[in-house]
């Protein structure tokens, strides 16, 4: 094989594997069949990718993206409802979605990127909490905490066009991702996030470079948030886009790997797979989903445990992720 | 009620609760100061330490009291039990989750606290659910657990329309003196000059033959201990707790630090005040639906124009 495809050569098997898996997984019996909760994942996945444009490439710590996505999830909801005098349709809707969610990441990283590391941490976090108190309570506009419904899904048919939509949002996002990083932009980024005053020195201009990285990184998170509310067909309640969901997209980008692509997509299929596929199928298996089951005895209730474990075992053991960048992308 | 009335009631419910914000404040920034690590797990210390108290209470058997009569008893038990037992646990914390981080970058260490804190609502959730006939029979696990009202609620100020009440005095009587030891112990002991001296130069200080291992393990125990006695406070103030609680306190605590500048002793306390405060006006003035939103908004203003926070120096990048 000639050297010039050989980096292709795992995604392009992942990409295949992921096209065949709908099909294999029709034969499993119902209690193992998965393929109908990976559009989620995959979705999950975009955001993930924003983020870490963010915090992997740019090296600044962003503690709110949930509250991008929820700006893409509503943006996108208000724009097709059809309770709404809009309806725009979904495509179109989409991409206001993304093009809002961007302006507000500008919005956020202009009094953002003046501060440093913890500080824009705390500030990120305080805007997630914002965004999710001004859903609720904006009643008229976003129906509060009853969410928007219905909302139009992207194409027709919930089975598997929808599973290869999100499959191919996901490919595009990666790639998009890729070459954002090869870039100049991205190279300037990295050189950012490696040392921000040697950057300075050099004339780069940090500032600039920042904001551009929060507005790209909120416009993946809003294409997510977006397709996220057109599986669900609803925005989905505020109070879903919580610190908790923050918290575990970046668990699942620094586990993964941060900085790495792979690392990312590993992450997410490991954090959020086990979150929401393997604690809830077990609950299902043992059949104590009941609200009288003991509060222990639900595999659900185990989530934030497993979450917190291992978090602070790959900081201990493995700070670098499972599927780290490459020596040379870093 | 005049206007008056209203603004000044306000102010005494919003001191009060900022002092109790405070006190977890001060938990954030003293590790901060020492090792520049948020430590996020910092809330939920002070969750699990009022599930300690139910707990305590449940044990010991204490039930609210009668009348003109102050459970002096039931208070000295649980603000001995509580602070060693967060003590406790922060040192353990530290020990298992962050020192082995101590030379990891920035960032690791704050995941790890993440990872923590995680943990913490998880332990808090099942505690909530395991004794059950300590906490009150027959309650779905994870919802909200009483706790008997030890202080109760008489207005010191007789039939006045302004209520100072006697759970105020008990927040009063506690966090001031426990802000002023800990002062004179920062500033005046030569365990406290240690603290200092890691605080300003960890490397330095190693070298001036300090134990930075050791006076970080005392940072943790002190910081838990004050988380101790906030998390008493707390159950004894709101009467409700639940595993979820860590959170809102952690935010609120976190934003008082950072907002007086993260580090700093008396900024904390300062910015404990001004949260409070601010979030009882808003509960007044606005709606009690978007405080959380007003108090990151004061937060994120403060940043803008200070962005080292009220009493914080601005600290010229290291090379």
């Amino acid at each position: 094989m000639s050297p010039a495809l050989r980096p292709w050569l795992v995604p392009a098997a992942a990409v295949a594997f992921a096209a065949v898996l709908p099909v294999i997984d029709r034969t499993l019996p119902p209690a193992l069949s998965i393929a109908g909760l990976l559009p989620g994942l995959m979705v999950v996945a975009i955001v993930a990718l924003g983020l870490n444009l963010v915090t992997g490439f740019t090296g600044l710590l962003h503690l709110g993206v949930a509250a991008f996505m929820a700006l893409g999830a509503y943006t996108y909801s208000i724009a097709t409802s059809t309770v709404y005098p809009f309806q725009i349709g979904p495509w179109p809707g989409l991409v206001v979605a993304i093009a809002l969610t961007s302006v507000a990441g500008l919005a956020l990283g202009l009094p953002a990127v003046r501060l440093r590391g913890d500080y824009l941490a705390i500030v990120t976090l305080g805007f997630g909490e914002i965004v999710q108190d001004t859903l609720r309570n904006l009643e008229p506009i976003t129906k509060g905490t009853m969410g928007i419904n219905p909302v139009p899904p992207l194409v027709a048919g919930h089975g598997l066009p929808t599973y290869y939509l999100c499959l191919t949002l996901l490919v595009l996002a990666v790639l998009a991702c890729r070459n954002l990083r090869d870039s100049r932009l991205g190279r300037a980024w990295a050189a950012v996030r490696e040392d921000e005053l040697a950057a300075r020195s050099m004339g780069i201009g940090t500032a600039r470079l920042k904001l551009a990285a929060m507005a790209a990184g909120a416009g993946l998170c809003g294409l997510g948030g977006g397709a996220w509310a057109a599986l669900q067909g609803s925005s989905v309640e505020p109070g879903s886009y919580d610190f908790q969901l923050s918290i575990g997209i970046l668990c699942a980008v620094i586990v993964g790997g941060l900085g790495s692509l792979p690392g990312v997509l590993v992450g997410v299929l490991l954090m959020f797979g086990l979150n929401q596929i393997v604690l809830v199928k077990l609950s299902n298996a043992l059949g104590i989903t009941g609200a009288n089951a003991a509060v222990w005895a639900q595999p659900t209730n185990w989530k934030y445990l497993v979450f917190g474990l291992a978090l602070v075992l790959m900081m201990r053991f493995r700070p670098q992720g499972l599927w780290p960048a490459a020596a040379g992308a870093r | 009620m005049t206007f008056w009335d209203i603004l000044l009631q306000q102010l005494i419910t919003g001191t009060s609760n900022g002092l109790i914000i405070a006190l977890v404040a001060l938990g954030y920034t003293m590790v901060y100061g020492i090792i520049e690590l948020i430590n996020f797990a910092h809330g939920d210390l002070v969750m699990l330490g009022a599930f300690a108290a139910l707990t305590c209470m449940g044990i010991c058997g204490f039930h609210p009291t009668v009348e003109g009569s102050f459970p002096w008893l039931a208070l000295a038990v649980l603000l001995v039990v509580v602070p060693a037992f967060a003590a406790g646990a922060n040192w353990t914390i530290d020990r298992l989750a962050y020192r082995p981080l101590r030379r990891a970058p920035k960032l690791t260490a704050l995941v790890s606290a993440l990872g923590v804190s995680f943990i913490l609502v998880n332990l808090g959730l099942f505690w909530g659910g395991l004794p059950m006939e300590v906490f009150g029979h027959g309650r779905a696990a994870a919802s909200p657990k009483d706790v008997p009202d030890l202080i109760g609620y008489r207005n010191l100020l007789g039939d006045s329309a302004i209520q100072l009440t006697s759970k105020d005095v008990l927040v009063l009587t506690l966090t001031v003196p426990l802000m002023l030891a800990l002062t004179w112990f920062v500033t005046r002991t030569r365990l406290g000059a240690a603290m200092r001296a890691c605080a300003q130069d960890p490397v330095a200080a190693r070298l001036m033959g300090i134990d930075v291992d050791r006076i970080v393990s005392l940072t943790f125990v002190l910081g838990g201990a004050l988380a101790g006695v906030a998390a008493v406070i707390l159950a004894l103030y709101n009467n409700s707790i639940s595993f979820g609680m860590g959170y809102r306190v952690g935010m609120d605590a976190f934003t008082a630090a950072v907002l007086g500048g993260i580090g700093n002793l008396p900024g904390a306390v300062l910015g404990g005040l001004v949260i409070g405060v601010v979030r009882s006006f808003s509960d007044q003035y606005l709606a009690t639906a978007w405080t959380n939103a007003v108090v990151f908004g004061v937060l994120i203003a403060v940043l803008v124009f200070r962005p080292a926070g009220l009493l914080g120096a601005r600290v010229r990048e290291k090379v």
